[in-house]
């Protein structure tokens, strides 16, 4: 009795704001009412979303610090965007803390889920689907946190994307795990981003598999320390649908690990399989570009013992059939453009000795294959392990998952 | 617990509501003198008559220190017929540095009212207010009734069936409340859009100094053409203010479309940042299949038209705020972009 009394006080005196759990179901103005719940929420609740399918006409969005928004189950609770009348993605986060989980969204008209300035965020079993398979006329991104410090993505599903399906663009601190991303353009991207692993992802049926890029002209540039590891990455052989224009159109399709102009970055232990272009790339930014600030060359690239099981056996590349020719069938697993700005003695890259690699040995970025003079790849081995201290997602975003 | 209290209320608002719509007549019939500062200053305002902002607020008559303004160049809302109007309590002006926007006090709020149709048939669809209050700007929409008595707070924002001016029947969206950050959000801040001073014009801004309620008409202002008066202005000044009113909010630094890299302020000069030969990164099928965001001489072959010139969730820009195209700032960007030398 005592302590109940103390309790009430507690609550009369309502200092403190206690965590409420807020539930919204599917059904009749769904819309509203969940929308209304994410803006009304206070740090700390939790909006559980009900099993069943939210018919959406609109994007929504959270701006409240700390809120948990958990659904069913990712095959149970449905955000349904197929009659998206307006906003540019289906979901969008710009407050901090956030933990999306257990829910799925479903053909939005832009991206998926967007998080933007949005740290310390966690997306745990979610979905992002476009139900009709890979088409141009899909959104960009499934998942997409930009502009962001602490990001942890795991157990999601992501496939259709026009883009990418898990995209992270100009963030750090970022773990993509146990994933799966299929029938996307890029299955994951880590772009213009630094300390992110990527590991014991499924990725597959994707035009190319894993991304590292750096790209020019953006406020934040200079990608790099990330680890590409334990992921299965098979079978990405579906033709490119992104709309041209943008960076992933020139993506081959049947590539597996692609780095570009990104460094210290390592590529090991991955199980790599029919990835026919190329089962790891490595480039230069390939195209002209602006930007005394930037640095188009990968540097520091190290790919480490992988499974692989054959190299470029239908590489969609200008002259495949004299390349594959002159390299007696199939072009070696490992593909490095040539290029690097650390003059003739220096090799941005070192690989493991079991994986033969190629060069296209260009001598001028941003010339396209202009100059090409395919050769045998001659690069050092692997030296130290990498440190991926400060790198990932911090301890705080895995305690939530418990 | 102030939560619940504003919950409750919302439920007991609803249980009520022919009553409290009833009062909302009353209270307009009865014409309040003076602006309810304790509104503007705390609370979340469930009508808009609690703000006392109108003298009569169907007709858009606003109460004293209420005072409408136009902006030179404004932002395409479908072709609603925007009102506006600042509030400056008794005692504290507004001050101008410059071009930019007007520095507006705590106590103050801006008021936009959207309405479709003229004359008798002039409909009030929204009125969407700014408050600044002691801990920074909150953007709130307020919803009209069909019968045009009363504008209720509308948190998650609605859809309204009209046909706008060019004809065209459209689900027109009010925006929720996240919404309303989307555009007035700089650096996880809520500021105001509008009152530049580049935008507004030596007349008005000399009224307000006159009436006691802005300090000095500033250098740089009343800069930017007179929308309908553009055919006078260069093709550069007319797009470029067009690109400043309706995409600078968002295509800028600290801003929601930062990522983009891109920045449309007036007073950006670096051709690249502007988009001239810039690359899209996040644009998606937005691109249309084309590969800069302005071709010089090419409006055919430039993202920045390409998107403006649709309504297509996902590929129109602006993402919010309109549903249809507007031919007249397309036509204006376009000319813009065919007289860019290569």
């Amino acid at each position: 009795m005592i302590r109940l009394s103390i309790v009430a006080l507690a609550l009369a005196s309502a200092a403190p704001v206690l965590a409420e759990t807020i539930a919204v179901e599917p059904g009749e103005g769904a819309q509203e009412r969940l929308q209304e719940a994410l803006i009304l929420a206070q740090p700390g609740d939790e909006i559980a979303l009900g099993a069943g399918r939210f018919e959406l006409t609109d994007g929504l969005s959270l701006d409240v610090d700390n809120v948990t928004v958990r659904g069913a189950g990712m095959e149970a609770t449905i955000l349904d965007y197929t009659s998206q009348q307006g906003s540019g993605e289906g979901l969008l986060v710009t407050s901090d803390g956030v933990t999306l989980r257990d829910f799925a969204v479903e053909n939005p008209k832009g991206d998926g889920i967007k998080s933007k300035g949005a740290d310390n965020i966690v997306y745990h079993a979610i979905r992002v689907t476009w139900t009709g398979g890979p088409k141009p006329t899909n959104g960009a991104y499934g998942i997409y946190p930009v502009e962001s410090t602490n990001i942890l993505i795991d157990g999601t599903e992501v496939s259709g994307a026009s883009d990418a399906g898990i995209y992270v663009g100009q963030s750090s601190k970022i773990t993509v795990r146990n994933s799966v991303a299929t029938d996307n353009v890029a299955g994951i991207e880590i772009e213009n981003s630094r300390d992110a692993i990527v590991e014991r992802n499924f990725v597959s049926r994707n035009t190319g598999g894993i991304l590292v890029f750096d790209l020019p002209n953006l406020p934040v540039m200079g990608g790099g320390n990330v680890i590409v590891r334990d992921n299965l990455v098979a079978a990405n052989t579906t033709p490119n649908f992104a709309p041209e224009g943008n960076i992933v159109a020139t993506v081959p399709r049947g590539t597996g690990v692609m780095v570009m102009a990104n460094e210290n970055v390592w590529v090991g232990q991955n199980l790599l399989y029919d990835n026919p272009t190329a089962p790891i790339m490595v480039i230069a930014y390939p195209l002209p570009f602006e930007d005394a600030d930037y640095n188009p060359y990968p540097r520091e690239v190290t790919i480490a013992w992988n499974a692989v099981d054959a190299g470029g056996t239908d590489p969609q590349l200008d002259g495949a059939e004299q390349l594959r020719a002159a390299f007696g069938g199939a072009l070696p697993p490992v593909m490095w453009d040539g290029l690097t700005d650390g003059g003739a003695e220096y090799t941005p890259l070192r690989v493991h000795s079991d994986l033969k690699g190629w060069s296209l040995n260009l001598t001028e970025q941003g010339k396209d294959m202009t100059g090409a003079q395919p050769g045998p790849l001659e690069v050092g081995r692997p030296a130290q392990p990498i440190s991926t201290d400060g790198w990932g997602a911090s301890a705080e975003l895995e305690a939530r998952l418990k | 617990m102030k939560r619940a209290a504003i919950l409750v209320g919302a439920g007991i608002l609803a249980l009520t509501g022919s009553i409290a719509a009833h009062s909302g007549q009353r209270a307009a019939a009865a014409a309040p003198v003076a602006v309810n500062d304790a509104a503007v200053m705390d609370g979340l305002p469930r009508t808009l008559a609690e703000f006392g902002f109108f003298a009569d607020a169907p007709a858009q008559v606003p109460a004293p220190r209420v005072i409408p303004y136009r902006l030179n160049t404004p932002l395409y809302s479908d072709g609603a017929e925007k009102l506006r109007f600042i509030y400056l309590p008794a005692g504290v002006g507004a001050s101008a540095d410059g071009e930019g926007l007007l520095e507006i006090p705590v106590g103050a709020a801006l008021i936009k009212t959207f309405a479709f149709g003229e004359g008798e048939a002039r409909r009030l669809i929204e009125t969407r207010v700014l408050l600044h209050r002691a801990d920074g700007w909150l953007a709130l929409p307020y919803l009209w009734n069909d019968e045009q008595t009363e504008a209720r707070l509308a948190v998650a924002g609605a859809r309204v069936d009209l046909v706008t001016p060019r004809g065209e029947a459209i689900s027109y969206r009010v925006p929720n409340k996240n919404q309303c950050k989307e555009c007035h959000g700089l650096a996880g801040e809520v500021v105001p859009i509008g009152p530049k001073a580049r935008n507004l014009s030596h007349e008005w801004l000399g009224e307000m100094v006159t009436r006691g309620m802005l300090d000095r008409v500033p250098d740089g202002a009343d800069v930017l053409p007179l929308w309908e008066a553009r055919a006078d202005a260069s093709a550069a000044d007319a797009a470029r203010a067009y690109l400043d009113v309706n995409c600078a909010h968002c295509h800028r630094p600290f801003a929601m479309a930062s990522n983009s890299g891109l920045d449309l302020r007036w007073e950006q000069r670096d051709p690249a940042m502007i988009g001239i030969m810039k690359r899209p990164v996040a644009a998606g099928r937005g691109s249309g299949g084309l590969l800069f965001d302005v071709v010089p001489g090419k409006p055919e072959e430039s993202i920045l038209a390409h998107r403006m010139a649709s309504a297509e969730p996902g590929v129109a820009m602006p993402e919010l705020g309109k549903a249809t195209v507007d031919p007249e700032g397309v036509e204006a960007v376009e000319r813009w972009i065919s007289g860019l030398e290569p």
